[in-house]
């Protein structure tokens, strides 16, 4: 039973959701507007249980002093305080939750996908070989691609953003829609799986 | 080459990116067709229509994403449209609140509630955006700050996506513009003018190619056409010197390497 | 015995289905009704969806037709794929050098597709580190995924028949905000120093952060998305990518099972009519034939 039940759930809330695409019954619109209101619902206890999760996890890592337990202690303290700033002080524009959001939390993540910046650089050097003809075409439109996108490619050549925007809508459009293509009926056919109890891996175990 | 210390290459990119924002060359932007369209597209909304804004982004890709957001706004509220805010991405509503009050409120003095919404994040992803499809006032009951969307003047008369002119989505990934293409607009077919990461861009080519995206600005690159297009340069005009001169030191990177790799091929038969 | 359980689960579900929408409807009296386009009769069929219908029913078709050739004992060519098969080198490799393993399964949550599909790899891995008696580190982006990979890895090393080296501490939620997450596992890279990574799940910016973070600890790396705007910076940084559908092929190749290698025919079946249905339009739409074309419209 403890397999069965969620098999059935998905089977019928599953099937339920792509007929609700093809028919537009009133009657089916609104069943399927209901459903989707219970998935939001549920999905926003996953937050509920991250905040729980969070503060066991590290809550035991604390006290039984495991390994790199010190950094628990700021994450905690910051996890505390940002949900009573929030909650008691509001989250509007001039409250410490909001300031310290904008000050703290924003540059701080600005940061962190500011590194790609750095080790795209060092990936570059490090990897981008012409040992073929293939990788040497792919060195060629990558310059040209670079180059197009920026003011500076204009200013070298003209020509350089047209041609630049051909490899956009040309090459890359026609790879981009046969991996896409691929992709999307591989998640299909998973889904299809899921739908019809073939794959339940998602279950856990035995 | 595995020995060399890539802290140097670290060092180069910091510099050439940092001189032009503190020292600009001043390089002239060249609008695209892409970008061209989306203005059109925004263009074409009568005066004074409701529209709605999907902001989908958070502080990570705000310096990309949140100047286009800014100058998407400038063009709305420049004809008076009225704007309805909301978020998929939990970190966005602080940003929307940050657009919508530099754009609207400080530039041209429009009303919260009045003149625009920010409904604030709905959880749910796909979920999420089918239900604004159906209804908006079913998936936003209150506003970002918990008041009842009855009682608020610019939600007056709005429940389906279908009644609005246009959709404007700025996204940085999923939930974003594709999932709103493939759930709203493939379903509603309401105009949608979609703003992403230049990394994303050319996943969504082929929705611009196809109609089913009526613009499209990618990236720091499109957000500095586009803040041309309003005529309001902003962060990302100031940022295309330093992203011209980061493209050239990549370039000199990758020449470098090979250089490097061939000569030592060479060497060592 | 088997088909009554199944009646009655299939009844209870339906009463659970029915009082809730009637409790759902009851609290929506006062709320304001749904907006329902009304366009004339009620309609029971979409007709302006006929060709997305026909289609997905075609692709159906082939997906359970092959499946049951499978299951028959029919039995279906699938190519190598390096990155799969690398797997197992890497665990044996971090086994000699006395280090643990990292699996990171994406950043989405448990509906996303690919984090299933993730789990499923997941569970191959964990049979394979238990065999071998390697620690496996994985770290967790969403609250949800975590009893997934907790039961997963636990019934791996169950399978295994080494169920009392399953160690609950490494399975680590760190955060759900993306760089966060991404901080704190360039942080067990650089501290505990795995001597295999896989990448394998729905990534997004992250993701050249992290494989060049492992790159420098000198970990072989194994990476596989289907968010095909990040497969260029793992090709870069990964000793081996999978791309696209050869991560969704992952689950038949490694079980081998008949019903996923079945499946995983239909799709290839299905691309090859895409194919002809592209070339034939394409041709006819050179000729100024647009009917077909038109057909494939989203209306």
């Amino acid at each position: 039973m403890k397999k069965e039940i969620p098999l059935l759930i998905t089977a019928i809330f599953g099937s339920f959701m792509i007929v609700d695409y093809f028919v537009p019954h009133p009657a089916v619109s609104l069943v399927g507007e209901t459903l989707q209101q219970w998935a939001i619902i549920v999905i926003s206890f996953s937050y509920v249980l991250g905040v729980a999760n969070i503060a066991r996890i590290n809550g035991q890592k604390i006290s039984k002093r495991s390994k790199d337990w010190p950094f628990a202690v700021p994450l905690l303290i910051g996890l505390a305080f940002m949900l009573g700033a929030g909650i008691f002080g509001g989250i509007g524009e001039g409250t410490l939750f909001n300031d310290f959001f904008l000050y703290a939390y924003t540059p701080m993540s600005g940061t962190m996908f500011s590194l790609l910046a750095f080790f795209i650089a060092s990936a570059a050097f490090r990897s981008f070989r012409v040992r073929t003809v293939e990788a040497g075409l792919l060195a060629a439109a990558a310059i040209i691609v670079m180059l197009g996108r920026v003011p500076v490619g204009a200013e070298i050549w003209d020509k350089l953003p047209a041609v630049s925007d051909w490899i956009n809508n040309v090459p890359q459009m026609a790879a981009k829609r046969a991996i896409m293509i691929g992709a999307s009926l591989g998640a299909i056919s998973t889904g299809l799986k899921v739908i019809l109890g073939l794959e339940r891996n998602y279950l856990g175990g035995e | 080459m595995e020995k060399f210390d890539r802290r140097y290459i670290f060092l180069a990119i910091l510099l050439l990116v940092l001189v032009p924002l503190l020292f600009p060359l001043g390089l002239p932007i060249r609008v695209s067709h892409e970008v061209q369209s989306a203005y059109d597209a925004v263009a074409r909304v009568p005066d004074g229509s409701k529209v709605y804004f999907a902001a989908d982004y958070d502080p990570a890709t705000m310096p990309e994403l949140h100047p286009m957001a800014l100058a998407a706004l400038d063009q709305l509220f420049s004809k008076n449209c009225k704007v309805i805010g909301a978020c998929l991405w939990p970190a966005c509503p602080p940003l929307l609140e940050d657009a919508f009050r530099r754009i609207g409120e400080e530039r041209y003095g429009k009303k919260y509630g009045v003149d625009f919404v920010n409904l604030g994040y709905k959880p749910g992803n796909e979920v999420a955006i089918v239900s604004v499809g159906r209804s908006i006032r079913a998936t936003f009951p209150t506003d970002f700050y918990g008041t009842p969307i009855d009682s608020i003047e610019v939600m007056k008369g709005v429940d389906s996506i279908t009644g609005l002119a246009i959709l404007v989505n700025i996204s940085a990934g999923y939930p974003g513009t594709k999932e709103w293409v493939q759930q709203v607009q493939s379903r509603y077919h309401i105009e949608l003018v979609a703003g992403c990461t230049a990394v994303s861009t050319p996943e969504y080519y082929p929705y611009f190619q196809s109609g089913q995206l009526v613009g499209l600005i990618g990236g720091m690159a499109g957000a500095a056409e586009y803040e041309k297009l309003v005529k309001r340069p902003g962060t990302a005009s100031r940022g295309m010197d330093a992203q011209s001169l980061g493209h050239l030191a990549l370039i000199a990177f990758i020449v470098l390497g090979n250089v490097v790799y061939f000569t030592s091929k060479k060497k060592t038969p | 015995m088997r088909s009554t359980k199944a009646i009655v689960l299939f009844s209870a579900s339906f009463l659970l289905l029915a009082c809730g929408l009637v409790l759902t409807a009851a609290a929506q009296e006062s709320a304001p009704a749904p907006t329902v386009p009304s366009e004339g009769p009620v309609r029971w069929f979409d007709l302006q969806r006929l060709n997305i219908a026909i289609v997905v029913a075609v692709f159906f078709i082939l997906v359970l037709v092959f499946i049951r050739q499978a299951a028959k004992g029919a039995s279906f060519f699938i190519r190598k794929i390096a990155g799969l098969d690398a797997i197992e080198e890497a665990i044996g490799r971090a086994t000699e050098m006395g280090k643990p393993v990292l699996y990171v399964p994406g950043i989405d949550d448990v509906n996303n597709i690919q984090t299933i599909y993730s789990m499923v790899i997941l569970g191959n891995v964990a049979k394979l580190v238990a065999r071998y008696e390697t620690p496996l580190i994985v770290p967790v982006c969403r609250a949800f995924v975590v009893p997934l990979a907790e039961e997963t890895v636990k019934q791996g090393y169950l399978d295994a028949g080494h169920p009392e080296a399953y160690n609950p501490n490494n399975i680590r939620y760190l955060s759900d905000e993306q760089f966060a997450f991404t901080a704190g596992v360039d942080g067990i890279m650089l501290r505990e120093k795995p001597a295999a990574n896989l990448f394998l799940g729905s990534f997004f910016a992250e993701s050249l952060v992290l494989a060049e973070t492992g790159f420098s600890t000198g970990a072989i790396q194994i990476a596989g998305t289907a968010n095909i705007h990040q497969l260029p910076f793992f090709v870069v940084a990964c000793d081996y990518t999978l791309i696209g559908e050869e991560f969704f092929a992952a689950t038949a190749y490694l079980s081998r099972e008949a019903k996923l290698v079945g499946t995983l025919r239909g799709s290839d079946w299905m691309k090859i009519i895409l194919i002809a249905a592209i070339v034939t339009g394409a041709v006819l739409e050179t000729f100024g034939v647009t009917a077909f074309t038109r057909w494939f419209t989203v209306q």
